[in-house]
């Protein structure tokens, strides 16, 4: 074959590929539409994300699936209360304090971590965190949005310091050479400069480590505990009380009704109406970590 | 032949090295107080690395070793109790690239003596306000200290990394080619403004071009292979060099 034919059939070749890639995903997003949107006919778009019962099987059933995003925003919430302090303070110790040497072998260790299975998580949540919590806040089950928020937490470490750390590396380095050279110290350079050019790259991290936390499906449907209730109101006397009850996010619901539902059915319609929900949801945090991430690189370019 | 000048600062028998390498090896002269004095040579003989011994920038660099002494007004750098802090607030620098932080004009300037303490905000202005002054570009930006300094141009970014250096009051500059990223008209401001802070402050620049260097030092020193070939007034440096490898480097014989 001459060569300008092989060029041509690769292209072509490359070409189908990427055309299937998209038209599979456009499918997807079709499908989970026309499935998700008759229930909002059927009970009212309001009504459908506030109402405060999530009953799918009775009868009357109640199709309100605010507990169930409250539960996601919980959990998610308190995932991030745990995950930013840990992960930003290792991203800064990785990147300005670590050795040259040892970074080499700390990095790569911790971005395996974000490739340890959903379920290794959820089981050691399951076995060891939950009796744990049961025990030391004297409740009569340790699966609670507590639990799935630790187990979130550390789920979404990897992410936020594997980026919030290229962030913060790629501070340019006469940066810190110009902060030192006027006499400041190395904590003052870090703080007052290294942290702020970073920031919106570090913000990056942040959603995306959100946006994992509010997708994750397998943990928090085996350590929440699965109760479609709105989550009591944090006071001071109780800061954690939101958290200490069972819950239901979004995505276990999903998960664990799937299974016994009527293809065609309201409450099959519901479960898709609560994926809508939650791709819309994870597109915007996608979205507002794409904006910061490219206002980052502007500017650390100058541009 | 400087008896009459006030040393500023002192090297004796200085040797540096990176890892086993040997960058600088028995570098011994003074730098007097309020002159310019350049430090030439070709690329990779030791004049940049000479220069950052003097504010100890080149602890930032692992595995490096310094022996022999650094003499700034008195004291030994090198020693144990020296706080690096304080050493770097009467020691500026000028780097190669302007490096303005992504702040405004103003909160580059005042970062330094917010650094050191100063807090109140009618003494923090009237800090930027001078330095801007003192690195002449305060006319040129006075309407615009609140914006970003990312957005000024690459001449007028050098002058406020040196404005940024002279708001925490050092008494010495040290200069790393500043004006090899600038165009000449740039270059022509920067020298003019070189040749004005010399009467309150004492210059040491690197620099590529033995042009500038005869244009703007008092003193020159030659470095070479992390040797200092020959070091004195610049006038005598390029007019009657006594080395003959001085000679051949300033006639452009090499380098």
């Amino acid at each position: 074959m001459h060569w300008k034919t092989k060029e041509k059939v690769v292209e072509n070749v490359l070409f189908i590929f990427a055309l299937s890639s998209i038209i599979f995903l456009t499918g997807i997003v079709i499908v989970l539409f026309r499935e998700g949107l008759p229930i909002f006919g059927k009970v009212g778009i309001l009504e459908f994300i506030f109402g405060p019962e999530w009953y799918p099987t009775y009868d009357p059933p109640g199709y309100g699936i605010l507990p169930l995003i409250m539960g996601s925003f919980v959990v998610s919430v308190g995932a991030m209360i745990l995950s930013v302090p840990f992960g930003v303070a290792s991203a800064i110790f990785i990147s300005y304090i670590l050795p040259k040497n040892l970074k080499k072998v700390v990095k790569p260790v911790v971005e395996l971590l974000a490739g340890v299975p959903s379920v290794v998580y959820g089981l050691f949540g399951m076995k060891i965190l939950g009796p744990f919590i049961a025990k030391v806040f004297g409740l009569p089950t340790g699966l609670t949005g507590l639990t799935a928020a630790i187990m979130l937490g550390i789920m979404a470490l990897p992410t936020i310091i594997s980026i919030a750390e290229d962030a913060i590396t790629s501070v340019p380095k006469s940066f810190r050479d110009a902060s030192l050279a006027l006499g400041a110290t190395r904590w003052e350079t870090i703080r007052n400069v290294i942290v702020p050019t970073a920031s919106s790259g570090i913000v990056t991290g942040i959603i995306l480590g959100m946006g994992r936390a509010i997708g994750e499906t397998m943990t928090v449907l085996m350590v929440a505990g699965g109760a479609a209730i709105i989550p009591e109101m944090p006071s001071l006397a109780k800061p954690l009380a939101p958290l200490l009850d069972p819950l239901r996010p979004m995505t276990s619901t999903i998960a664990a009704e799937m299974g016994e539902t009527a293809v065609g059915s309201p409450h099959y319609h519901s479960l898709f109406g609560i994926a809508i929900i939650l791709f819309v949801i994870t597109l915007f945090f996608n979205i507002i970590a794409d904006v910061l991430s490219q206002r980052f690189k502007e500017k650390v370019s100058g541009e | 032949m400087m008896e009459n000048e006030t040393k500023t600062i002192e090297i004796k028998d200085l040797d540096f090295y990176y890892g086993d390498f040997q960058a600088l090896e028995n570098v011994t002269f003074d730098i007097p107080e309020n002159k310019v004095t350049a430090l030439i040579g070709p690329s990779g003989c030791g004049k940049s690395t000479f220069l950052r011994t003097i504010n100890r920038m080149n602890d930032l660099i692992d595995g490096t070793r310094v022996d022999g002494d650094v003499i700034v007004e008195g004291d030994d750098i090198y020693k144990d109790e020296i706080d690096v802090v304080e050493l770097r607030k009467e020691v500026g620098m000028v780097f190669q690239e302007p490096n303005p932080f992504p702040k405004s004009i103003y909160d580059n300037i005042a970062y330094g003596p917010r650094a050191h303490g100063i807090t109140d905000t009618e003494k923090l202005d009237e800090i930027v306000e001078n330095s801007l002054k003192h690195a002449a570009l305060w006319d040129e930006v006075d309407d615009r200290l609140d914006q970003s300094a990312i957005g000024i141009s690459g001449g007028q970014q050098q002058r406020l990394c040196i404005a940024r250096a002279l708001a925490v009051d050092p008494d010495i500059l040290l200069m790393d080619e500043p004006t090899s990223a600038l165009d000449p008209v740039a270059t022509a401001k920067i020298e003019d403004l070189i040749d004005d802070l010399k009467e309150e402050y004492t210059i040491v620049i690197v620099t590529h071009s033995m042009q500038q260097a005869a244009r703007i030092s008092d003193y020159t020193a030659f470095f070479l292979m992390g040797e200092v070939i020959e070091h004195g007034p610049t006038q005598k440096i390029f007019e009657k060099p006594e080395n003959q490898k001085t000679e051949d480097y300033i006639t452009g014989r090499f380098g």
